[in-house]
């Protein structure tokens, strides 16, 4: 146990420490971001001006679905699988992660997992064309060939994510230092049992999903097919079981970093620990019974509207009390506004505007007219990257001196939060006018009294995209120097993590601490 | 290092990236092959991955009897069982949903029933039955239909009832066999679980001949719409479990008779596989129950 890493690339392939798996997944959910990324700057290059000029309509369908899905199964999850592989055995100390080889394994399957995802570019009928949600029968009936492709990537992928989420669970339930109760435990700590668990109950059913498309193209069965006596809604209703629950995956882990961070930055501990993981779990639980809100307009007995409806609405109040929480957190503190606060600020801001407009959606007969718009857009733009985005670039900054020994560069970090900050907002703040007026989403033309609005959103997705270099530039500079970080980097910081020097020794814990 | 206080944290491991390349050339192979080309690349995954995980079981049951595994250790493999097991249950839950959305909504709407049923008007004639013996296509199109129904459905009192039995008397049997291990009696051990593990290939011998009686004399098939499709799909699926469920009970078996693994309380690989055939046993009597009898 006492030896450091083994030298040369042998050292990443047949690792079994978690953080050596943790900068892995890190890395390439980067990779994947910029990829993503330059997929959207295509989308919105074409949509720059009303007509067609850039790409071809059959091109910018494979784009938005590619983009769609590597940005949640490329970009989003595997970030968040990387911070909780590099911080949570040290936050409950743990001298590892419980499954260590599985740990690996699970990181490994993804970049092939992608590659096969991304080949289908290649192959003969183009890459997946019918949306991330890929809804039946496009995508079985009238989908390309590559579909196939797609749906094996999707089966491994799910393999590495329950396998990651059960490294977790008991690695969480089995593996806290003595005196680290459950109610002590740091709150990404507490999200990310929560999100695991969430990952073992859903990630099945897109097997299912995805395997019940698999057999109607292939197979000759009638599962979305009509005329067998199936349903294409069927679809619908089991990929929402699924895909509700998956934003929720894509946003609980970010609830604990800004849990973490708020409170170092405001010098106060964090309000309302409890209520927090209270809140948390009822999110949790209420994200299983809201799936159908994705499908007012498809049409459902007016019983099934209300009560996805009020379900939908009910979501408001946990999460209202988080928001309430990290407000209160700040209130009268002693704030200073380094990188990772800034982030954080700019979280409880803009996603909360990102639950209102949820909030918008979640009404059915306002839906009929959001649904399928730029609205809906804005929407999930607005929880996922001020949402998702900046709470792992807020995590990444905070602890970035703790895996690198550096410090970074805060000037740099400041520009970097402000381009994004702005470009975001010019991005897709426009989006919700577009939207309300009626502007589909999904088509690469539009009428031409949006042009004014697409033109402003473009402009600012190129300065999101261009600033996310500072970001990696940052990012390169600290691992390779700067000014020396601390044991305990934050002033007072809370947590394990702050008694291990700078950077993080190979392996921490191995005997270990008592927690009081 | 092998003490018993500390957490074994393996220092290296070669396996998993092996067992990479086995999945990713098993899934990219699977994905060739029922794309219309050849099946080779599927097949050498498969081998690779098989490999993999024998090697890879063996290693953590060298380690554990090396001593290398603390009782902390052991409870993070009893986890990981416990959710590997949820898991599955969530993809059973998947297709079971899949049966009752159908039959309480999607049917009926077709036949024109509630407020949904305006659908009907494409289908004209269809009517909403369960079994479903007459589907859309083929209400609509007669003989041109390219989704006909099925002759005849599986009588649930005959094989599968049999299956039911078989499957019951398993999960007792192997719950014996957990008792006597406790106990210490390995023969006792040994011959329990031989039965289940009969009991096992029984059951999945009745389900092959249910199989053939489907395809070859009742006209029941995949494509035989919906009726078949939820059919073949939930049995099928939990026909693959209990196949590897009993694969699983094999090895158990041989490692006890030729190797002489599992002590009286050190056994969780045996453990684990139980729980697995408990798992499935479940799954039977929610088949049994919801596409057996409420299906005929
Ligand atoms: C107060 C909380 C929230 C409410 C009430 C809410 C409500 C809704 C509703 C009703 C829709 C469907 C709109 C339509 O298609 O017509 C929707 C779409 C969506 N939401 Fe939310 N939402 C909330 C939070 C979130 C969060 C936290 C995320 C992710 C981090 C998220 C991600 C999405 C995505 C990705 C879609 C669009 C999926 C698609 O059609 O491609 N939402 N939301
Ligand atoms: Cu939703």
């Amino acid at each position: 146990m006492a030896h450091g890493p083994q030298p040369g690339f042998k050292r990443w392939l047949y690792t079994t420490n978690h953080k050596d798996i943790g900068t892995m997944y890190l890395w390439f959910s980067f990779a994947m971001f910029f990829l993503g990324g330059i997929m959207a700057l295509v989308i919105r290059a074409e949509l720059f001006q009303p007509g067609l000029q850039i790409v071809e309509p059959e091109f910018f369908n494979q784009m938005t679905t590619m983009h769609g899905l590597i940005m949640v199964f490329g970009a989003v999850m595997p970030a968040f699988v990387g911070l909780a592989n590099w911080m949570v055995p040290m936050m409950i100390g743990a001298p590892d992660m419980a499954l260590p080889r599985m740990n690996n394994w699970s990181f490994w399957i993804l970049p092939f997992a992608f590659a096969m995802l991304v080949s289908t570019l290649f192959m003969e009928g183009g890459a997946p064309n019918f949306g991330w949600t890929f809804y039946a029968p496009l995508s079985t009936e009238y989908a390309p060939p590559s579909v196939t492709f797609f749906i094996f990537a999707v089966h491994i992928m799910g393999a590495s994510s329950i396998m990651g989420a059960i490294n977790i669970v008991a690695t969480i339930l089995n593996m806290r230092a003595p005196g680290m109760t459950l109610m002590k435990m740091p709150l990404f700590v507490w999200t990310w049992l929560i999100t695991a668990y969430l990952l073992i109950a859903v990630m099945p059913v897109l097997a299912g999903v995805v395997t019940m498309m698999l057999m109607d193209i292939h197979f000759g069965t009638s599962f979305f097919s009509a005329a067998g006596g199936g349903d294409p809604v069927l679809f619908q209703h089991v990929f929402w079981f699924f895909g509700h629950p998956e934003v929720y995956i894509m946003i609980l882990p970010a609830f604990g970093i800004v849990s973490a961070i708020i409170p170092t930055f405001a010098r106060k501990p964090l309000f309302g620990y409890s209520s927090m993981v209270y809140a948390t779990s009822s999110i949790a639980f209420l994200s299983f019974i809201v799936w159908a809100h994705h499908m007012f307009t498809v049409g459902m007995p007016i019983a099934g509207e209300l009560f996805f409806m009020y379900a939908t609405m009910l979501i408001a109040v946990p999460t209202g009390v988080k928001v309430f929480n990290w407000v209160t957190t700040m209130f009268r503190g002693s704030m200073t506004f380094e990188t990772p606060m800034l982030f954080s600020i700019a979280f409880v801001i803009l996603f909360t505007i990102g639950g209102f407009s949820g909030l918008m959606l979640a009404i059915a007969p306002a839906d009929f007219q959001y649904h399928d718009t730029y609205f809906v857009v804005a929407h999930f733009h607005y929880v996922l990257v001020p949402g998702a985005i900046f709470s792992i670039t807020a995590g990444v900054y905070y602890w970035l001196p703790k895996w690198t020994g550096n410090m970074y560069n805060e000037t740099m970090g400041k520009v970097h939060f402000w381009l994004s900050f702005i470009g975001l907002n010019v991005t897709f703040f426009p989006m919700h006018f577009v939207g309300l007026a009626g502007m589909p989403r999904r088509i690469p033309d539009y009428a031409l009294q949006f042009a004014d609005f697409n033109l402003i959103a473009s402009c600012g997705a190129f300065l999101f995209g261009a600033s996310q270099l500072v970001f990696l530039f940052n990012i390169l500079r600290t691992i390779n120097g700067g000014k020396k970080a601390t044991a305990e980097v934050w002033e007072d910081a809370d947590g394990l993590e702050w008694t291990v020097p700078s950077p993080a020794p190979y392996h921490t814990f191995a005997t270990p601490p008592v927690v009081k | 290092m092998a003490s018993e206080s500390s957490y074994y944290v393996p220092e290296q491991s070669r396996l998993p990236i092996f067992a990479t390349v086995g999945l990713g050339l098993t899934a990219y192979g699977a994905a060739n092959w029922v794309n219309g080309n050849s099946s080779y690349l599927f097949m050498l995954g498969s081998i690779v991955l098989a490999g993999v995980l024998w090697a890879w079981f063996g290693q953590v049951i060298k380690e554990n009897m090396a001593g290398l595994n603390s009782d902390q250790l052991k409870k993070s493999y009893v986890w990981g069982m416990g959710w590997f097991i949820f898991s599955e249950v969530m993809f059973f839950a998947a297709f079971f949903g899949a049966l009752f959305y159908i039959r309480t909504f999607a049917l009926p709407w077709l036949g024109g029933e509630g407020d949904k049923g305006s659908t009907n008007m494409l289908w004209q004639g269809f009517e909403a039955t369960w079994p479903l013996m007459t589907t859309p296509d083929a209400a609509v199109n007669g003989d041109a239909a390219k989704i006909a129904g099925p002759n005849a459905i599986i009588d649930p009192w005959h094989l599968p009832l049999i299956n039911t039995i078989l499957l019951l008397a398993s999960s007792v049997t192997v719950h014996f066999a957990h008792v006597f291990l406790k106990k210490d009696n390995r023969k006792a051990f040994n011959w329990w679980l031989f039965a289940t593990i009969a009991l096992g290939v029984a059951f999945l011998f009745f389900q092959v001949e249910e199989y053939l009686e489907a395809y070859q004399e009742l006209g029941l098939t995949l494509e035989s719409g919906i009726y078949g499709t939820t059919f073949f799909m939930l049995t099928g699926f939990h026909g693959a479990h209990v196949t590897l469920g009993t694969i699983m009970l094999l090895v158990m078996w041989c490692r006890s008779v030729f190797a002489g693994h599992f002590k009286k309380d050190d056994h969780f690989g045996f453990e684990a596989a139980s729980w697995y055939w408990h798992f499935v046993d479940v799954v039977w009597v929610g088949l049994f129950i919801f596409v057996y009898v409420l299906g005929s």
